[in-house]
């Protein structure tokens, strides 16, 4: 029997330590994404029957009142939305699938702070969602959105910082929640009114009033809102035609600007991590 | 069984009032606690274990053991006490404690998804090991538990016995001080088991390490140095395997001859011994049978067609300290543990 054996004492601390178990659990929800192709081709299928058939087909409804801006080109910044909307939160709530197969607990008893792993976990998804957005990105052309490389570049910055507020709140319904089959009930009841009160498939102005109050304390309002002005401002319709499908997002009469509503995103994300983390802290 | 040197096992030694860890041993556990609501898992315990050792904690199903585990890695607080690990306090110095620690738990807390060598890529970067010794040292603690061929494999395609290996392995990845094994051989068919035992051994001459499992076969339990057995939240008793077996008292001496009864008079008569016929073995109890027997054999002047002599087990210890046997024992914990899980939950 061989007697030499390399002793390894970790030396390493702190926050430098911190982030490599950010990064290799991001790493590890890319891998696990990488290698599953149909969650990838399942996730699109939603987008693009939102965008294609609900699209078209309502457009026959709606063409008056569009002033000749077709619905699919005012649904698609919706759709990318609502597409990182479901991969996000899925994402994050696969930490409870690590719960129930005991990978958490490897996570769990290293010695790093558990908050680097929820961060490593969000960042994770929301390079996941964000990814698969790009598909979706692509059809751009097929529904009257010019391929500008500026508003590209824009449009996945937006995606990331949407996505990464919605794995946050993931993460805190994953904290609370022990078993698979109900975090899987307590996310459709979440996703879908989510969706319904951002705008993201039709203007929330005509709503009453109350929900209008709900549809401006919904965080994906503000990630639509800069979606759609980033992708309205490349249009070439009438302006006021653009003005009536994407009204200005107000506070009691202020308009807020992008900047502003991209900062009520990622405030909201950090503060549900933040959360996030304290809960998980008192796990076993 | 190696034999114990007897300088070599602490006696109890408690940890000073200002709160320093003895730097001699390699876990202190004084007066160590934890309630879940009404029900006390662990009731108070105190003992150490000495660097270099294999000590066990021996016990029923929901006799504390897991709790105690949990507590030491940092998992669960004690409600009351204290403990150290590698010179570390389990509750004061957490993420010091985690990093002189392996652990490998009953349950698989591997990724089924990734290969064996993503596993433990991702065991080296979340314990921080300097990135020039990560390659070597996977392939030690791969070659070691011989998984090395199948290192790019899926765990997914693991057997039990091959998870299990795998696991230690991780444990060993960072070079833990101490090693913690909760059950490491449960639900493993015997011929799996034995070899897990193979590895433990090998592992213990070839690192610095020291090992604190638990486990509620009574034959596994032998391979400790030290143990220690548990039984409902509390310590009933700690001391070598062999001591343990020696307090128990008599071996157990069965002969078979052409006249039984002959015998048995004979015995009563020259050795002062009571023998019994049991399952047509003539059955008796002496201290020391391995030295009795020669002596049986030159003063009987009897023919004695076979003879065994049986060491008492440590299921005849148990049964000594706590009254009843395991079987029992985890019988009554049942409801115990349903309790249990439903406050650990919680």
């Amino acid at each position: 029997m061989t007697a030499s054996v390399s002793a390894v004492r970790v030396v390493e601390n702190g926050l430098r330590q911190d982030w490599r178990g950010v990064k290799i659990v991001w790493q590890r929800e890319l891998i696990r994404f990488g290698q599953d192709r149909l969650r990838a081709v399942a996730a699109l299928v939603q987008p693009v029957l939102f965008l294609y058939v609900l699209g078209t087909g309502l457009s026959s409804l709606t063409n008056d009142s569009t002033g000749g801006v077709d619905l699919k080109t005012f649904m698609f910044p919706g759709v990318l939305a609502t597409s990182v909307l479901f991969t996000a939160t899925f994402s994050a709530a696969s930490i409870v699938w690590d719960r129930e197969f005991g990978f958490l607990r490897e996570m769990l008893v290293a010695p790093i702070r558990r908050g680097s792993i929820l961060v490593g976990k969000a960042l994770g998804g929301a390079t996941v969602a964000t990814a698969q957005s790009l598909i979706i990105l692509a059809l751009a052309g097929t529904v009257g959105v010019p391929y500008d490389p500026m508003m590209m570049l824009i449009l996945v910055g937006e995606l990331f910082l949407l996505s990464f507020a919605l794995c946050a709140v993931g993460l805190v319904i994953a904290a609370r929640v022990q078993q698979i089959q109900s975090m899987m009930g307590v996310m459709q009841m979440l996703i879908l009114p989510l969706s319904f009160l951002s705008g993201a498939l039709y203007p929330v102005r005509n709503l009453p009033t109350w929900l209008e109050v709900v549809t401006l304390l919904n965080p994906v309002t503000y990630a639509v809102h800069a979606i759609r002005s980033a992708v309205f401002d490349r249009l070439d319709a009438p302006a006021q035609a653009l003005a009536q499908l994407n009204p200005p997002l107000e506070w009691f009469g202020w308009e807020v600007p992008i900047v502003a509503q991209l900062a009520v995103v990622v405030a909201l994300g950090l503060a549900l991590l933040w959360f996030a983390i304290v809960q998980f802290e008192h796990t076993e | 069984m190696a034999s114990i040197n007897d300088q070599q096992l602490p006696s109890s030694v408690l940890a000073s009032p200002n709160g320093d860890a003895p730097a001699d041993r390699a876990i202190v556990v004084d007066g160590l606690a934890k309630d879940y609501g009404s029900l006390t898992a662990v009731d108070g315990i105190s003992f150490d274990v000495a660097p270099g050792e294999v000590f066990g904690f021996l016990g029923p199903n929901g006799a504390g053991k897991s709790t105690t585990i949990k507590m030491l890695c940092t998992l669960a607080d004690p409600t009351s006490g204290r403990a150290w690990v590698a010179g570390f306090d389990v509750v004061a110095e957490r993420i010091d404690v985690r990093r002189h620690i392996g652990l490998v738990f009953q349950d698989t807390t591997l990724d089924m998804y990734l290969s064996a060598e993503q596993n433990l890529r991702f065991h080296a970067e979340l314990y921080g090991m300097p990135k020039s010794v990560v390659a070597q040292r996977m392939r030690e603690v791969l070659e070691m538990v011989g998984l090395w061929e199948r290192r790019s494999s899926k765990v997914q395609t693991f057997s039990g016995g091959m998870r299990r290996r795998l696991e230690i392995a991780r444990g060993l990845m960072h070079s833990p001080r101490v090693l913690f094994l909760d059950e490491p051989t449960v639900g493993l068919d015997p011929q799996t088991r034995s070899s897990i035992w193979g590895y433990i051994d090998e592992l213990r001459q070839r690192e610095d390490i020291t090992i604190f499992l638990t486990t509620h076969y009574m034959d596994e339990a032998e391979n400790c140095e030290r143990i220690a057995i548990m039984d409902a939240g509390k310590i009933v008793i700690l001391d070598t395997p062999d001591r343990l077996k020696a307090n128990v008292g008599t071996d157990r001496v069965c002969i078979t001859t052409d006249d039984d009864l002959r015998v048995i008079d004979a015995l009563a008569e020259q050795f002062q011994i009571e023998a019994e016929i049991h399952d047509g073995l003539v059955t008796f109890g002496v201290p020391d049978g391995e030295h009795f027997v020669p002596r049986l054999f030159a003063e009987l002047g009897m023919p004695i067609k076979s003879v065994s002599v049986a060491r008492p087990s440590l299921d005849d210890v148990f049964m000594e300290y706590t009254g009843r046997t395991i079987r029992d024992a985890e019988a009554t914990s049942v409801d115990n543990m349903r309790n249990f899980i439903t406050a650990g939950r919680r």
